[in-house]
């Protein structure tokens, strides 16, 4: 692939294939049919409360785990049929970041390198190239006990590198670190988006939007949503909402709510806040494009001065809750 | 192959790297120290490490666990098996690894008792064949019970757990020829030849028979498989 960012991801082949992938535990149904591509390229976040069949469906595509029911196919091969090929292909960091705490970072890596058969000649620069992405250059000479969570975490994403896998995926690699670390992290994960397929697990919402091309929703083990941020907005969104901040005479205000009442597609009008001759007033509006002019218009005849006006984004919090209050009913 | 000594010399680093293998063979020497000077005192008219041969099965039932109680359940309490299980190794690998890892240190033990051998060796005409079949037995001994605590370690998260487990069915495995002692019959002869002991003393008088290394290749098997079941299972 040589320009990723140019192309358009569905033309790129497909690196993850899973397919009413079903696991259950005893009575228990942990993912309960999903299915979903990757491709190549491509940084998917995969979203969900806790418990909701993320790290299942993450073991199954690593190979650690089987599944009930189902297929997964990741860089071309079956998990469960192909399993050498495909563990060959994948770099994978689970929740609990698996460290030799007696081990120096410098032999860990080696020893993983290794195993993950990259030829012994080329083991010594492969770490110190992952050690660089990965900004341990400093510490390989350290002992794993010895670093912090955030160091940690570094050591536990070059191991999942130093093989240079095709398909990279992650166990909530920002879990537990103050927000310098998490955020050095998530760059580290962008930079490494670059050139590989990522798929990666999280419950925290920012996270995916900072990060992520795509976002799979999972609740409850089942898939609930699966597009970019944007899409899955517009999915939800019921209402706009528009915040104005119009300044002048406070008499005047009643007669701003009558005139922006009467506008076409404005449903409610609510007084939010006065700061001295900025009041704040919140608008419900039908979604689709709004009538800015009309609400600038209004706030003239009546009086007034527009300071500002803003359409309110929607949280991720009110996206995934809509989501998921529309799977469990 | 390669993957195996992969994991084999990542453990024996383990091993050297912390306190655990230097405590296990210092302890280990000392007792089978103490064991050869009190043969070598007593006044046994006779060169030789009998006394040291005799009683080695019983110390080996409690030093192999204790070499072996980590392998898995550390790995597995870690969640360091998830990323060995998730890299392109078969589960067998991953077993024999640690195996030879153990079976390995116990050998590098051993050897350390040879000068006691060396040094006898200088003081008269000795008989090596009791002492080249005490160690040959010694070895195949103490494979078997690394495969024995390696097949315990699979089972549990906890090391204490596992060593526990570990020394019981290790300590088992050689008194069982005692609960019928001088006793005749099929359950008798059955017991006998399912003791470690039993087979131990055999080699260890020198004669290396084909009956006595089937026993202990196949105990080690047996435990070998079920370790690598016990892996294997959890994938399911």
């Amino acid at each position: 692939m040589p320009e990723p960012s140019t192309r358009p991801t569905e033309s790129r082949p497909v690196s993850v294939e899973v397919d009413r992938l079903t696991r259950r535990y005893g009575d228990f149904t942990a993912l309960d049919g999903i299915s979903f591509k990757v491709h190549a390229g491509e940084i998917v976040g995969f979203l969900g409360p806790n418990g909701a069949g993320k790290t299942t469906a993450m073991k199954i595509l690593t190979c650690f785990m089987g599944a009930t029911s189902g297929t997964a196919r990741v860089a071309g091969f079956d998990v469960a049929a192909q399993s050498m090929e495909v563990r060959q292909r994948v770099g994978y960091l689970p929740e609990t970041v698996p460290l030799y705490p007696d081990m120096l970072v410098y032999d860990y890596l080696a020893f993983v390198a290794r195993m993950r058969q990259v030829p012994a000649a080329e083991v010594h620069q492969r770490i110190q190239d992952t050690c660089r992405v990965c900004g341990l250059t400093h510490r390989a000479n350290s002992f794993i006990r010895d670093l912090s969570k955030g160091y940690k975490q570094r050591v536990g994403l070059a191991q999942a590198l130093i093989h240079k896998p095709e398909v990279v995926i992650l166990d909530e690699p920002t879990s537990g670190l103050d927000p310098n670390q998490l955020v050095e992290i998530r760059d580290l994960i962008k930079e490494i988006g670059k050139e590989k397929t990522i798929l990666f697990s999280t419950h925290i919402l920012q996270e995916v939007a900072a990060v992520c091309d795509r976002i799979i929703v999972i609740h409850q083990g089942k898939l609930v949503a699966d597009g970019s941020v944007a899409e899955l907005e517009a999915r939800v969104r019921q209402e706009d909402r528009l915040t104005l901040t119009a300044r002048g005479d406070a008499d005047a205000l009643d007669d701003l709510s009558r005139r922006l009442r009467a506008l076409a597609g404005i449903r409610r009008v609510e007084h939010l806040r006065t700061q001295g001759p900025d009041h704040t007033l919140l608008l419900t509006a039908d979604p689709g494009p709004h009538p800015g002019a009309a609400i600038s218009g209004a706030v003239a005849a009546a009086g007034l001065e527009v300071v500002e006006l803003r359409l309110e984004h929607l949280t991720l919090e009110d996206i995934f809750r809509a989501l998921t209050a529309t799977a469990q009913g | 192959m390669h993957a195996i000594a992969t994991i084999a010399r990542r453990e024996l680093g383990a091993y050297f790297g912390s306190l655990t293998a230097y405590i296990v063979v210092i302890l280990f020497l000392l007792m089978m120290g103490g064991m050869f000077w009190m043969d070598f005192f007593q006044g046994i008219p006779e060169l030789g490490m009998r006394r040291l041969f005799a009683d080695a099965p019983l110390f080996l039932a409690f030093f192999a666990p204790a070499i072996t109680m980590g392998l898995l359940a550390e790995e597995k309490r870690a969640g360091t098996l998830e990323l060995l299980m998730t890299m392109p190794v078969s589960d067998t690998q991953i077993v024999l690894g640690k195996f030879l890892a153990a079976v390995t240190l116990l050998i590098v033990t051993f050897s350390l008792t040879l000068p006691y051998a060396l040094s006898i060796s200088t003081m008269g005409e000795l008989d090596w064949g009791p002492i080249l079949g005490g160690y040959a037995g010694l070895v195949l001994l103490g494979s078997t019970y690394v495969a024995v605590g390696l097949m315990v370690s699979a089972w549990t998260r906890d090391q204490i757990v596992s060593i526990l487990l570990g020394f019981f069915m290790c300590f088992a495995l050689y008194v069982l020829d005692r609960v019928f002692n001088n006793s005749s019959g099929v359950l008798a002869a059955t017991l006998e030849y399912l003791s470690s002991n039993y087979h131990f003393q055999n080699i260890a008088r020198g004669v290396i028979e084909l009956s006595d290394v089937v026993y202990y290749v196949s105990v080690t098997a047996v435990c070998l498989t079920a370790a690598r079941a016990t892996l294997a299972a959890r994938r399911w």
